[in-house]
């Protein structure tokens, strides 16, 4: 009973990230069946509307199940602590905001189990073709509803819990950048969030009530939902991703013993790259028929994100420049974070050429691109982050050593897993299908064992987490010699009710 | 926590509460906004209509330019209508009117309502094409097993950019047989 009753950021915190864990086995499980279709040609393991609900219902799962609620239990963790509050400012509200998230993954899993099964037209849902789902339609909207509020009430809580609750002297520019850039992330959610359940609410009353926003038909346009869904989605990528830049930002100056460079710098490269978000979204469009004006705007606002993200990677490097720098693992995931984000990146710009997009659009180019800025982006921020803080979280050490080779074997298999996608994307194989053409053959096989291996490993992240969480050599309350900021000021554990009385702020 | 951080508490969240709902209103204003914006810039393939006698004191027929206009006709995902051009392609001249027809079979037992929605390729050349009777502009019922011969007439704008030799006009055909019903 004390967990559901819970009011305790550490609590809600905590269901939180464990909730994500599940829910990235579930996930992983999918995904694991997608490689294992596509491991040869031909169709070998299951039906192709199966195959097509597990990319879709993977990317649901993976995006509002797993990387936002373990973001959400991150910050539900930590900006109490960083920013010396004694809880979140809407305790209630918290407890609210995470109790509906089992609810909304199992209408979404149920659908599974109904006639005409899981959603298989593509997270984006586009219609025609996601109007076409059988019973489990209006499930897979109202869980799409409840995952948007329950992340729109978090966010609201996280917002007024910094601007209301920073202990005095706590000015905004002293924030650590994690609290920063999850205080932007947050009026991005806030922002975005209710555009996505207007979109689906039209996709909602279209199939069920006769509206005809998307039927052209009755002088709708289909088009327009990728317009609208866009304006959602294209914020949502960096939703996914800023926090992970806050990550990073506290992880680096730790194990390289210096101050972070270029602080204020961050704060405004995060700031602009919250306001570009929301004019660049027709770049997924590309190939919709738009002018040339339209393709060039478009193309330039997008390459424009390129400068506060470089910003970023450069302020990350000066900050290990002339360190003392030692590898322990959260350290290796936030170095392996940035030289593969990096890549992620790189790959967008070339994804953001307009002419050269149209030959990219749709192939597993995009789909290289986008996991190593989702997976070796915000799920390793968020590893090395678990890394970093259990220690503090839990009074525990994790195992040094298991930690290291989870790190080596996860990054190894990731790049066998992903690399060889942007092969076959320029080469023409497009995605989400289940069969390909025999030429394909030989990238698709190392890709799905590079697949099976990095499913395999995160086997030992659970571990890892589940024997620290038990036990383990007692750290002490600075746990990292280079950590600098409030929550080290505690001890580990950190007592179940912090900072009731307001720390004193250089 | 004490009361006066509970009550600022309260009233932050109703600010950004307010602006969550603001924006899911948002969403909706999208759906005029981008019908305006298609309508002001000509995007979406979008064809005109335009009354006939308003052609005669406008247009001035330029015989000495002469473009294709092709006709394609599709049909809508579970729509069995027999649906085509009577003829595929013609030689016009803008500014003058030309008349053609679209042919229509309904091959099943049950009578139906079908709407045809039009779409002009490229882009850019479809606020130049308007038409001053179409079987498009109302919806189109069919009896079982009726067949029916549907006139266009039309009118290429002579100020279609001189670039564009070649105009499609594709018609999709959707059964709405249930919406009409209703």
């Amino acid at each position: 009973m004390r967990w559901v009753t819970t009011t305790n950021h550490k609590d809600i915190g905590t269901l939180y990230l464990l909730f994500a864990l599940v829910m990235f086995f579930v996930g992983g499980a999918m995904a694991m069946v997608i490689r294992a279709e596509l491991f040869q040609p031909g169709l070998q393991v299951v039906d192709p509307q199966f195959f097509n609900s597990m990319t879709t219902v993977h990317a649901l799962v993976m995006i509002f199940g797993a990387v936002m609620p373990a973001f959400t239990g991150l910050a539900n963790w930590l900006v109490p602590m960083m920013i010396g509050a004694p809880d979140m400012a809407l305790p209630r509200l918290n407890n609210f905001s995470f109790w509906i998230l089992p609810f909304a993954f199992t209408l979404l899993l149920s659908t599974f189990f109904m006639d005409g099964g899981g959603p298989a037209g593509g997270w984006t849902l586009y219609p025609p073709l996601s109007l076409q789902m059988g019973e489990g339609f209006p499930f897979l909207i109202f869980a799409i509803h409840l995952a948007g509020i329950s992340s729109i009430m978090g966010s609201i809580n996280i917002v007024v819990t910094v601007l209301n609750m920073r202990a005095p002297g706590m000015t905004l520019m002293k924030m650590p950048l994690f609290v920063w850039t999850w205080l932007i992330t947050a009026y991005l959610l806030i922002a975005t969030m209710p555009v996505l359940a207007g979109a689906v609410t039209m996709l909602l009353t279209d199939k069920f009530a006769g509206t005809s926003f998307f039927s052209a038909a009755g002088g709708g346009d289909p088009v327009m939902f990728q317009h609208i869904f866009w304006f959602f989605g294209h914020p949502e990528v960096y939703i996914l991703i800023l926090p992970a830049f806050g990550i990073i930002s506290a992880i680096i100056p730790t194990f390289a013993r210096k101050p972070l460079f270029g602080y204020s710098s961050m704060v405004y490269a995060t700031a602009s790259i919250a306001f570009l978000s929301f004019i660049v979204w027709a770049h997924h469009m590309f190939t919709v028929g738009m002018p040339v004006v339209g393709e060039l705007f478009f193309m330039y606002a997008t390459m424009m994100i390129a400068v506060p993200t470089g910003v970023k990677v450069f302020n990350w490097v000066s900050t290990m420049w002339k360190g003392a720098m030692t590898f322990e693992t959260p350290m290796l995931f936030a170095v392996g974070f940035i030289i593969m984000f990096t890549i992620g990146g790189f790959s967008g710009l070339m994804l953001a050429i307009a002419p050269a997009d149209f030959q990219y659009h749709d192939t597993y180019f995009v789909v290289a691109h986008f996991h190593y800025v989702l997976v070796t982006g915000a799920i390793y921020s968020i590893m090395a982050a678990a890394y970093y803080w259990l220690p503090k979280w839990t009074g525990n050490m994790y195992d040094e050593k298991l930690g290291q080779i989870h790190f080596w074997v996860s990054t190894v298999s990731v790049n066998v897993l992903f690399f060889p996608q942007h092969f076959l994307g320029l080469a023409g194989m497009p995605r989400r299908i289940p069969d390909y053409s025999v030429q394909f053959t030989d990238w698709n096989v190392i890709s799905s064992v590079g697949g099976f291996v990095f499913g395999l490993s995160q086997l030992l992240f659970a571990y890892v987490v589940i024997k620290c969480i038990r036990g383990g050599e007692k750290v002490d309350d600075q746990v990292w010699e280079g950590a600098d900021g409030l929550e080290w000021t505690l001890s580990s554990p950190p007592p179940y009710h912090s900072f009731t009385e307001a720390p004193q702020i250089k | 926590m004490n009361e006066g951080l509970q009550q600022k508490n309260g009233r932050s969240f109703l600010r950004v509460g307010l602006v969550a709902v603001a924006m899911f209103g948002f969403g909706y204003l999208l759906v005029p906004l981008y019908d305006v914006f298609c309508e002001i810039t000509g995007l979406n393939g979008k064809t005109g209509r335009i009354d006939e006698a308003a052609v005669v004191a406008r247009y001035q027929p330029d015989l000495a330019r002469s473009v294709t206009v092709q006709f394609v006709a599709n049909n809508n995902l579970g729509m069995p209508w027999e649906f085509g051009p009577v003829v595929a392609s013609m030689q016009v001249h803008p500014g003058k009117i030309y008349s053609t027809a679209f042919k229509a079979r309904n091959p099943t037992t049950r009578d139906m309502v079908g709407q045809a929605v039009p779409s002009v390729a490229p882009g850019k050349a479809s606020r130049y094409f308007n038409k001053t009777e179409c079987f498009c502009f109302s919806q189109q019922p069919l009896a079982a097993g009726e067949t029916k011969e549907m006139p266009l007439r039309f009118i290429v704008d002579p100020n279609l950019p001189k670039d564009v030799g070649t105009l499609t006009l594709a018609y999709t055909v959707f059964d709405v047989t249930q919406v009409a019903v209703n």
